[in-house]
């Protein structure tokens, strides 16, 4: 195989309201970019996206996996989730709407800021969902 | 600014992280919700805050941040603090709140 082809990829289940496991995957994301010699800027920008994309997972679905593709000249990061769905699109990207629990927000998070903040860092954002279906966010991050 | 010597200043509790920290901060983001401080927390930032639980440890070490204050003597997990341990954050409370905290930083130099 070329160089140039290879890719390694890492694959991280996520629980539903798992509070305390989130930003596990996050982590040993930014962990191993890292280590592979990740430009320091770029590894910020997918760990956010990578950790906002778990708390996600975590708050508003039912379970999911985020994976993440390195390969020589871009990273893919894909938050895939078991449902149920958002309902609109446009005003979950809005800056400060959320439609988090109590509990979440007690605990500092449905800011509404998680998918304006997966969309900021990375270089190409695609979200695909509908109201009781899988949600499915890619994010690419060019090396 | 260097960490062991505002621990010193501000005679703050240090619960978590090694002792007599020479890393160096170099300002300040005080904000509860975690998206915001993941949008807008720098490098380097001492970051303030009145949550307590598990996920400041993972925003702190994703963006880089050395340390957390955590203001008005409000009681840490432990669970929190064995996690900091491990990253190596250094949680310390305070009997200030964030406001003061800040205002002092400010007149240390911050």
């Amino acid at each position: 195989m070329a160089e140039s082809e290879k890719t390694i990829k890492l694959e991280y289940e996520v629980g539903k309201e798992e509070f305390s496991k989130a930003g596990l995957a996050s982590s040993n994301i930014k962990k191993v970019l890292n280590q592979i010699g990740i430009d320091a800027k770029v590894v910020r920008r997918v760990a956010i996206a990578a950790y906002e994309s778990e708390i996600n997972i975590v708050i508003h679905s039912e379970g999911g996996k985020i994976t993440t593709e390195i390969s020589h000249d871009k990273i893919t990061v894909i938050a895939h989730d078991k449902g149920n769905g958002i309902e609109n699109l446009e005003k979950a990207m809005t800056k400060g709407f959320s439609t988090a629990s109590n509990e979440a927000r007690e605990m500092g998070f449905g800011a509404g800021m998680g998918l304006p903040n997966m969309k900021r860092t990375s270089d190409q954002f695609s979200i695909e969902s509908s109201k009781g279906a899988e949600t499915r966010v890619e994010m690419i991050f060019n090396i | 600014m260097i960490i062991n010597e505002i621990i010193e200043e501000l005679k703050l509790n240090q619960l978590s992280g090694e002792k007599n920290s020479m890393k160096t901060v170099d300002g300040v983001y005080i904000c509860d919700l975690l998206s915001w401080v993941m949008a807008n927390g720098s490098k380097g930032d001492i970051w303030i805050t009145v949550q307590t639980h598990l996920n400041i440890i993972a925003v702190a070490s994703l963006l880089e941040m050395p340390m957390i204050i955590v203001p008005e003597s409000i009681e840490v997990e432990e669970e929190t603090l064995a996690k900091a341990d491990e990253e190596n954050i250094i949680v310390c409370t305070s009997e200030l709140d964030s406001f003061t905290l800040a205002c002092k930083l400010n007149e240390m130099g911050m």
